[in-house]
């Protein structure tokens, strides 16, 4: 046995210091956040999965939620994702252009799955069912509503970072910038993922 | 690579998301019981966020300290904690809920 390990770590731990630029680290920071974003979402995804059957004499999720409706959401937003990604290559390819058009695309998707997401909170409420209806109802509208949120902010904040690649050089800050954006919004889309298979599929089944 | 990559990732996302609509759909199409469905679900969602993961947000291709996914996964553990934990507590407590 070498008694290295440490000093191995250390070493490598310089190195990654020295290669790691300021960009990077950012990027880290925002990961970070991400992450504890993932905290959130877990303890209300807890909440649902407790309160899911407590329908107090209300709307159960098997009598309100439009499977093909939810899969609709979804497939608009996984879609949104993909276009996103097709961003962050047009930004590897330096095509300003490109990252451009690509981030439209996805604004736009993301606009149409935030009004599909609000038309069906409407019709819900329409039906009577509100978040005081009942405590599956509240837990659900917490959940679903955070995850809108979210989606709301990420759009408000893509089109700023239109407006920036419209003006500003497309160098690191930038770069940098936009890779961020990306990263919320395939995170956002993961935690849909997890939306459509907890509140809507599950929820039609039980 | 980089492009064909992202393709491989949405058209793998798009097969999980219809078959996961289709079970959910056609819950008698396996003869098992509804619950199983819902846990062949829940493996479905872990299968595409793992694909996302690798394929949109490139975590498995850091160089050096792969740090980026080492807090990605410790965060996995807390969040099976609070889930699980939270699941396994609150149906022994269940008496004092008023639904169910």
């Amino acid at each position: 046995m070498r008694r290295l390990n440490i000093s191995f770590q250390l070493r490598r731990w310089r190195a990654l210091k020295e290669t790691n630029s300021a960009e990077e680290t950012k990027v880290f920071g925002f990961w970070v956040y991400l992450m504890t974003d993932l905290i959130i979402f877990s303890v209300l995804f807890a909440t649902f999965a407790v309160l899911q059957n407590s329908t107090f004499g209300g709307p159960s999720g098997r009598e309100l939620f439009s499977l093909p409706f939810a899969l609709a959401e979804t497939l608009i937003l996984l879609t949104s994702s993909f276009t996103c990604a097709l961003a962050t290559f047009a930004i590897s390819q330096k095509q300003k252009k490109g990252a451009l058009l690509w981030f439209l695309i996805t604004f736009a998707l993301g606009l149409s799955f935030l009004v599909l997401e609000f038309s069906e909170f409407a019709h819900f409420a329409s039906r009577g069912a509100t978040p005081q209806r009942s405590g599956f109802l509240s837990a659900y509208f917490t959940l679903v509503g955070t995850h809108g949120l979210h989606i709301s902010v990420g759009l408000l904040w893509m089109f700023v970072m239109m407006l920036r690649i419209g003006k500003a050089r497309f160098e690191p800050p930038l770069v940098s910038q936009l890779l961020r954006l990306a990263l919320f919004w395939h995170f956002l889309d993961i935690v849909w993922v997890f939306i459509f298979t907890a509140v809507y599929a599950s929820g039609h089944l039980l | 690579m980089g492009l064909r990559i992202r393709i491989v990732g949405f058209a793998s996302s798009l097969l999980l998301t219809l078959a996961a609509f289709f079970l959910a759909a056609h819950p008698d199409f396996f003869p098992v019981k509804v619950q199983t469905v819902v846990a062949l679900l829940l493996v479905l969602a872990f299968f595409q966020a793992t694909a996302q993961s690798i394929c949109f947000i490139h975590l498995w291709r850091e160089k050096g300290v792969p740090w980026n996914l080492l807090l990605f996964l410790s965060t996995i553990g807390m969040m099976i904690i609070i889930i699980v934990g939270s699941i396994w507590i609150m149906n022994h407590l269940n008496a004092n809920m008023t639904g169910l």
